[in-house]
């Protein structure tokens, strides 16, 4: 196979990279929906790093997160999703710069 | 068996009797007698006055029983400091049984004819509720005067003396909202603070007296005040004695203090005759009497209470003279015969004076009872004119004031009120010194004493008092009872009840007989107070007997002749008036002595409490110390120093800074959260950034 020729700071490299993307998109986008897609990438690029270093230590810890990850992340697009059709209904809008009442 | 054995040891323990029946009189009266009936009231009151008397009478038997030795009787320890011993103890001695015999006796005979008098008397003025009042307070009085004659101290003596000031405060004020003629004024409350005032002055010269005696003595107690006195140098005694004086011209109404009693006629009559004339005024003469073993060392002080007695007795007379009011005319003549007594124990004739005030308690408390029978006699005959003439449809015509008392109303009410006349002369005739009546015996035994024992002055001045006595005497019976009625109320006076004319009955036999106790010859008194005092027996000296007696009969013509012949017409002035002139102004005007009075001290007194008040109290303490001193201080404290630089500068200062910073610094603050959730997730990456960054540099 391919696995054992792959160094494992390609993995790390790839994760970091798709995690910064996920953290620019959270910061710089103002796309509600564009945002959630943004922290499922950064989401994503967690589960890259626990399973690149599970791989690496032969453990099954990481592999077992990851399917917490994945649950957690089901259930917050489905409450995110909800919330996001909720504002969509009484703003008729997603972007999330119009959401600002609570300021002080 | 079980009498003799009383006798020998006698009835001494029960004298605090004599002060717990009246008390205990009071109390019931005072606390359960609300409900009680006017009758029960009275009745009740002259019971306990004469339970009094019957101890009285149980203390002067077991005194004659067991040879006159005076008698101590322990009721209750009450002073016990370092050396000085008193107790509540009752001095039971032939003086002092005397003295509560009079006192008890003349009392509850005026106890039952105020039963008589009270009853109407509240009614003419209106308000039937003092009726109790009156008889509590005459208990009262009872009681303290008790006190004052069984006491075995001068300190006990000085308690009762001081509680029958009070009681005589009381009873002259008893009508205190209205005047003498019932009119709405503060006339008799004026009154009776003026007898409470000018008895205050008297009472200090007592307490000096009784300061020095403790100074120099150690003592307060008859017995070893006398038993020490002796020793003393004359210059305390003199000292000691004219204090005492003062204190007896308050009491006994002598010469200068005299000036309260013709004013405390505003008091009831029944009040006037037990408080004013029979018994607390001669409390003066008891007390000097009593010190008789002080005042026998100081010949010199014997001679200015002899002066002092003589110069009242004819002072007072003289005014009597000119008097209207029937019980003024008393009154003066009350302070007349204390100067007899006075004048009598000051000379060291302690039997004569006793004497004279036992028979002059009988005549004189006749005299005020009768006049106030005739009083009342000519309300009742105003009252019924006033009924008949408001029956008739007059409204107007009675409703101006009408005075009982002035004799210039009265006039032939021999017919209307014969019981009361008869007892009027036969008080007259006692008071004025007509043999056999008691007045008689006593008058001639003070007289024949200062002629024996080289008084010339008291003696001429007592026999011209004696003039004047029979005289007034003489002028008044003649313009009450005789000649025509000058008011209609005269014409309609009514005689008064039995209730009240009975007692009257009883002292005018008294008057009559009372010369007995100490006929010339027999002299049952003098034997008598002769356990307690060192007397001699008072010869009969017929040339003074006969000069009095003539003087007497001679002035009684006289008034005739002015009074009598020709007698006074409605409105018409006193027919002394044009042939004396102005002595008979002064007379009329008590030679202006109140009017001197209130020039001298009073007003200046005014005039000091004025000052006082105005200046001192408001000026200077009020708005001076308090409003500029201490408010001051205050005020600059307060305002200016806690609150402006304190308060306001510092410590508001320090919590509205606290306050402003907090404001500030969250002003700059609030700005963070400013809603928008990129800039939240900004801060929360670099947060994240620093803390992991931190962590991996470390």
């Amino acid at each position: 196979m391919m696995a054992g020729t792959l160094p494992i700071s390609y993995y790390l490299g790839l994760s970091a990279l798709l995690f910064t993307l996920g953290v620019l998109g959270v910061l710089i986008r103002r796309n509600a929906l564009v945002i959630f897609m943004s922290v499922e990438l950064m989401l994503n690029a967690g589960n890259l790093a626990f399973v690149a270093f599970a791989r690496m230590y032969d453990m099954l810890n990481g592999q077992i997160f990851v399917f917490f990850v994945m649950a957690v992340a089901a259930a917050e697009v489905a409450v995110g999703l909800a919330l996001i059709v909720a504002i969509f209904k009484t703003k008729r809008s997603i972007d999330v710069d119009q959401m600002n009442s609570l300021k002080g | 068996m079980h009498l003799s054995e009383t006798t020998t040891t006698g009835f001494f323990y029960l004298a605090p009797w004599i002060v717990f029946f009246p008390v205990i009189g009071l109390l019931i009266n005072a606390f359960l007698g609300k409900r009680f009936p006017e009758k029960v009231i009275g009745w009740l009151a002259s019971m306990a006055s004469a339970g009094s008397f019957v101890i009285s009478v149980l203390l002067a038997y077991s005194l004659w029983a067991s040879g006159g030795h005076a008698q101590s009787v322990y009721v209750a320890p009450w002073i016990h400091i370092g050396n000085l011993a008193l107790d509540w103890t009752f001095r039971v001695d032939t003086l002092s049984v005397t003295m509560m015999l009079v006192v008890s006796g003349v009392g509850t005979l005026i106890h039952i004819y105020a039963i008589g008098y009270m009853h109407e008397d509240v009614r003419f003025k209106h308000d039937v509720g003092r009726y109790r009042r009156f008889f509590v307070f005459l208990n009262l009085f009872i009681a303290a005067m008790m006190i004052l004659v069984g006491g075995d101290s001068y300190l006990m003596l000085f308690v009762g003396w001081e509680g029958v000031g009070l009681c005589s405060f009381l009873l002259i004020g008893f009508w205190y909202d209205m005047d003498t003629l019932g009119r709405s004024s503060w006339a008799n409350s004026n009154a009776a603070k003026k007898a409470f005032v000018t008895n205050r002055i008297g009472d200090f010269g007592f307490l000096i007296a009784g300061f020095l005696m403790f100074w120099y003595i150690g003592s307060v107690q008859f017995d070893e005040v006398f038993a020490m006195a002796p020793g003393l140098q004359s210059g305390v005694i003199v000292a000691i004695t004219l204090f005492m004086l003062i204190g007896v011209t308050g009491k006994s109404a002598q010469i200068p203090l005299y000036v309260w009693l013709p004013d405390a006629m505003a008091g009831p009559t029944p009040v006037s005759a037990l408080i004013h004339a029979a018994t607390m005024v001669t409390a003066g003469v008891y007390l000097i009497a009593r010190s008789a073993p002080l005042y026998t060392l100081v010949p010199e002080a014997q001679f200015i209470v002899a002066m002092t007695g003589a110069v009242t007795a004819l002072f007072a007379a003289t005014i009597a003279v000119g008097q209207y009011d029937i019980k003024k005319v008393l009154a003066y003549s009350t302070i007349s015969q204390l100067g007899f007594m006075v004048a009598a124990v000051g000379m060291g004739a302690f039997v004569a004076g006793m004497f004279h005030l036992v028979t002059h308690a009988f005549f004189k408390a006749l005299l005020f009872l009768s006049a106030g029978s005739v009083i009342l006699g000519l309300e009742r005959g105003h009252h019924h004119l006033a009924k008949h003439e408001a029956h008739e449809g007059h409204h107007e015509g009675h409703e101006e004031v009408f005075d009982p008392g002035d004799m210039r109303n009265m006039g032939g009410l021999r017919k209307t009120m014969p019981v009361t006349f008869w007892l009027y002369i036969i008080g007259t005739l006692a008071l004025a010194g007509i043999f056999p009546f008691a007045g008689f015996w006593s008058k001639d035994e003070i007289l024949a004493d200062a002629f024996k024992e080289g008084y010339t002055a008291v003696y001429w001045l007592l026999t011209i008092a004696a003039f004047f006595t029979a005289f007034y005497m003489g002028r008044q019976i003649w313009m009450v009872f005789f000649g025509k009625p000058r008011h209609e109320a005269a014409a309609h006076a009514e005689e008064s009840p039995l209730i009240m004319t009975a007692p009257l009955m009883v002292l005018a036999f008294l008057s009559i007989v009372g010369g007995a106790l100490n006929l010339p010859g027999l002299h049952t008194l003098t034997l008598w107070l002769e356990h307690t005092l060192e007397v001699h027996a008072g010869e009969f000296v017929l040339s003074v007997a006969l000069i009095s007696t003539a003087l007497a009969l001679l002035a009684i013509l006289i008034s005739w002749l002015i009074y009598g012949r020709k007698p006074l017409e409605a409105g018409q002035p006193d027919p002394l008036k044009r042939p004396l002139g102005f002595l008979f102004t002064g007379m009329e005007n008590k030679w202006f002595v109140d009017e001197g009075y209130w020039a001298v001290f009073v007003n200046r007194y005014v005039d000091l409490a004025r000052f006082l008040a105005d200046v001192v109290d408001w000026r200077f303490w009020h708005d001076w110390f308090h409003e500029k001193v201490i408010a001051g201080t205050y005020n600059w404290l307060s305002h200016i120093f806690l609150n402006r630089y304190a308060d306001q500068k510092g410590i508001d200062a320090f919590f509205n800074g606290l306050g402003e910073i907090t404001r500030k610094l969250s002003a700059a603050t609030r700005r963070v959260q400013n809603g928008f959730v990129r800039s939240y997730a900004l801060a929360v990456l670099l947060g994240v950034v620093s803390i992991l960054g931190y962590l991996i540099l470390k």
